[in-house]
Parts: structure tokens; sequence; C-alpha cells
């Protein structure tokens, strides 16, 4: 699941910090992230997990460091060149009132890729989700699942550097939500993509996460640095999760 | 019965008798409230937007001052352009006063705050993670307004429709600031009323038929845009 040792972080985050009306709504101390990493936030609802999300992502401004491909990202100018290099899938599918297709095709044509290729690279995702019957379908017409598929494809339709899914899963039913998990692993897996994934759902983390943060909602109010758990198997075995070893050695 | 029955027979004689002047003031109300509707769709979408998505010191005082707009009197928009355009006034040199380009502005006042705060509302009722996930497909601010009101052009042209409506059939600003001069700034509406005044009903029934029919021509033009792709239960 992971690539190799040598290979550059893609994305770089150093004491990056959400604050709004002088409250630190999230805190994030030093993380790296390579290609192939599915880094997991797993944390309680209200834990500034989406917040950090969006600040990783270019969505949110943040103090401090943030770096994709060994650049720093500290303008909107840099954030929205970084949303043009990713793609976020959120909780619920947010498609916009247009056939699947289109919506499929909406990020590619946003970053002014040709007619043709963005239909080309649509039809291979919405292939790959296994949903090209439903191309035709608008939103209303979808069901959540359908719907989260189109949502997912349309992420992995620009070949995203990183991408980002804040509880892409968590509106889902449970077998709908099983095949998803092992889809997108695979997905993953043969890409090499680098993956951020926003969960609520420690079994969902253990079963996606190479390497997981634990978010406390306490500790991101008071904007002391999370703690990261080194595997699983620290996860599987916590003598106390706030005090995890903090290692960011590749699991 | 009579009078009214004569009255519509003479009005539709007049119709497809070919009364160059009756055309002639059917055009002219058109070009006015379609110059000023065109303007203030330019105007008031774009500022209808920079309400609904942003935050800024006094945003309740302009969505007040916009939601009073749309119930404006027209006489008091016709009182205010005056003022503006008479001859003393700040803009009295354009000498604009009695002139159609009066009634268009006159008539901007009137749409704009109608497009203004419809649209504002439309685009408020798009949830915030929407505008994320547009923005994080990747598009700038031009791309994401632009597929925001995709997102909302059912609204967006019910507002139009409303706006138009609004100042075709409005008389009392383009009376005062027109001043229903014959061949010059006589509209449908201004026509209508003076016609009805001097007695001469068939005149009068026959601009009011054209009104109408422009009135719903141009609705269901917009209409037919507005329900496409509309799903059928």
């Amino acid at each position: 699941m992971s690539a190799s040792a040598s290979a550059a972080p893609v994305l770089v985050a150093r004491d990056l910090e959400v604050v709004r009306a002088g409250r630190t709504l999230a805190h994030i101390d030093a993380r790296e992230l390579l290609p192939g990493d599915v880094h997991v936030l797993l944390g309680a609802n209200g834990a500034g997990k989406s917040t950090l999300l969006k600040a990783l992502n270019g969505l949110e401004e943040a103090r401090g460091t943030l770096e994709f491909e060994g650049r720093a990202v500290a303008t909107a100018a840099a954030r929205l060149a970084l949303r043009r290099r990713t793609a976020a899938v959120f909780q619920r599918p947010y498609l916009l009132a247009t056939s699947a297709r289109h919506n499929v095709e909406s990020g590619l044509r946003l970053r002014r890729a040709a007619r043709a290729e963005a239909r080309r690279r649509a039809a291979a995702a919405l292939d790959l989700l296994g949903i090209a019957h439903l191309a035709a379908r608008k939103p209303d017409r979808l069901s959540g699942g359908e719907a989260q598929r189109v949502s997912i494809a349309r992420a992995l339709a620009v070949d995203p550097a990183v991408l980002f899914l804040d509880e892409p899963l968590a509106a889902l039913d449970p077998p709908t939500r099983r095949t998803l998990v092992t889809e997108l692993l695979d997905i993953f897996a043969a890409r090499a993509m680098a993956v951020v994934w926003v969960t609520h759902d420690s079994d969902e983390a253990l079963a996606v996460g190479d390497r997981v943060s634990f978010r406390r909602a306490a500790s991101c109010r008071r904007g002391r640095p999370s703690t990261s758990s080194r595997t699983r198997r620290a996860l599987r075995s916590p003598t106390s999760s706030g005090s995890t070893p903090t290692s960011r050695a590749r699991s | 019965m009579d009078l009214i029955w004569n009255g519509i027979v003479e009005a539709l004689r007049l119709l497809f008798g070919g009364d160059g002047s009756i055309y002639e003031i059917a055009w002219r109300s058109l070009w006015i409230s379609g110059v000023a509707l065109v303007i203030a769709v330019a105007m008031g979408v774009p500022l209808g937007a920079a309400v609904a998505l942003n935050e800024f010191g006094g945003r309740r005082v302009v969505v007040a001052a916009t939601n009073t707009g749309m119930a404006a009197p027209p006489v008091v928009v016709g009182l205010l352009v005056s003022l503006f355009l008479t001859r003393n006034g700040p803009l009295g040199d354009l000498r604009w006063l009695y002139t159609p380009w009066a009634m268009v502005i006159a008539q901007v006042v009137i749409a704009l705050p109608i497009v203004m705060g419809l649209s504002q509302a439309a685009l408020q009722q798009i949830d915030v993670g929407m505008r994320q996930q547009i923005a994080a497909l990747g598009a700038g601010h031009l791309q994401g307004f632009v597929l925001l009101l995709r997102e909302i052009r059912v609204s967006l042209l019910a507002a139009v429709m409303a706006a138009f409506g609004g100042v075709i059939s409005e008389v009392g600003a383009v009376m005062m600031v027109g001043g229903n001069i014959e061949g010059q700034t006589q509209v449908l509406t201004t026509a209508i009323v003076q016609q009805t005044r001097i007695g001469r009903w068939s005149v009068a029934i026959a601009l009011s038929i054209i009104l109408m029919i422009l009135a719903y021509g141009a609705n269901f033009a917009m209409t037919v845009v507005q329900q496409q792709g509309r799903r059928r239960a």
C-alpha cells in the first residue's frame, strides 16, 4: 500500500491552524503525505476534522505552513492552484443539476481540459465506479449510493494528486459502504494515490488507513497537537489514546 | 354591453387594419422595457450574488433596502428620477427628461431591486456545502458564480419575468419622466390612460390587447426556457 520510501511528500503541513473569531477550530502539528499514502483523520463529531481537511485542500485559509509539491500554499491564488490539482468528496454528493456525465466532466472542464478529453476521462471514471449506465441520469433520478459514486467518479476523473474524503460513506447503508470501501482501496492501490480520509468510524479507519491520526475535540479546541498513532496495531491496543507514541516513520 | 362589444370589434379592426401608430407605440414600449431589463439583470444578478455570498457590515440594511425597493411605487421612482434629470438637477445637463432614456432609467430603478432581491434569495438557498464542492472542483470566482447561476436558473428566470412584468406594465414613472409625448415618449400604458380618459375606448382596448400579448409572449418564451429539463413525475 505504500509508495517507495524515496518519494517526495506531495503535501506537507506544519503547525497548520484554522482560527475563526479568535478561536482555534483545528490544529495540526506536522504531517507529511506521500504518494500512495492513505492517511486517516479519525475523531468525534466536532473535533475539527472537516475544518482541517478544508485547510489542507485550500478551501479554508489557515495559519502555519502548507506545502504542496514542494511549493508553499500561502495566497488565494496558490489555494486555487492546489484545489485544481486535488479533489474532494464530502458526506453528501453535492451533484450539479445536470446529468451524471456532465457532473463527472465538470471538474475537468473547470480545469480547462478540452471537451473531448473531459468526455473520455469522465467515461473512464464512470466505468471505474461501475455506473456507466447512469451517465445520462440527473441527480434526482439517482439513489444515495449512486449519487455518491458519481461524486467519487467526478473526483477521480481529474486524476488528483491528493484525494480528500470527508466522511464519504457516512450517509450510505452498510452493504453499500462495505462494497465501496473495497473498491476504493483497490483504486487507490492501483493508482498509488495520496488520500486524506476523514471519518468518525474507527472500524472504517482501521480498514482503510495506512496511518491514522486521532483527533480529540478537547485537544483541538485548546490548540494542542493531536496525537498520531503509527499503525492500526497502536489503535487496536491503545494504552492511552492521548499518548500513543508519535512517529512519522512509514508504516 | 354594446359599448364594450363595439369597442372590442373596433379594436380588432385597428389591430389587423395595420394602424401604424399603434404598433409604433408597442415597439417603443418593448424596446424601452427590454433595454431597462437587460441593464437591471446585468447589474442586479452580480449585486444579488455579492450580498448573498459575502459577509459585510450593514448587510441586513442592504437586504432590507432591496426588499423595500421591490415594492417601490413607480410614481415615487418617477419623482426621484425627475429630480435628478430636471434642468437644475444633478444630471440635468444630460437633457434626458422627457426622452426615452429617462424612461429607461426609471424602469431600471424599478426592475433592479426585483432582480437583485430575488437572485439574492435564490443564491442564499444553495447549501454552503455545494459552494464548497464547487470550489473544490477547481472553480475560480467567476467560474463558481456561473455554476451557481446555472443551479438557480429556474429562480433566476422567475426574477427576470417578475421584473419584466413590473416595467412593461407600469405607468406612473414613464408618465412622469417621459411625458407621454406622441411619437416620442408615448408607450402602451400611458397611451391606454390617455385614450381611456378621452373616451376612445376601442383604441384603449386595442392597446391593452397588445400589452397583454407582449406580456404573455415574453413570459411564455422565458417559461419555456425555465421549464426545460423539468422532471416529469
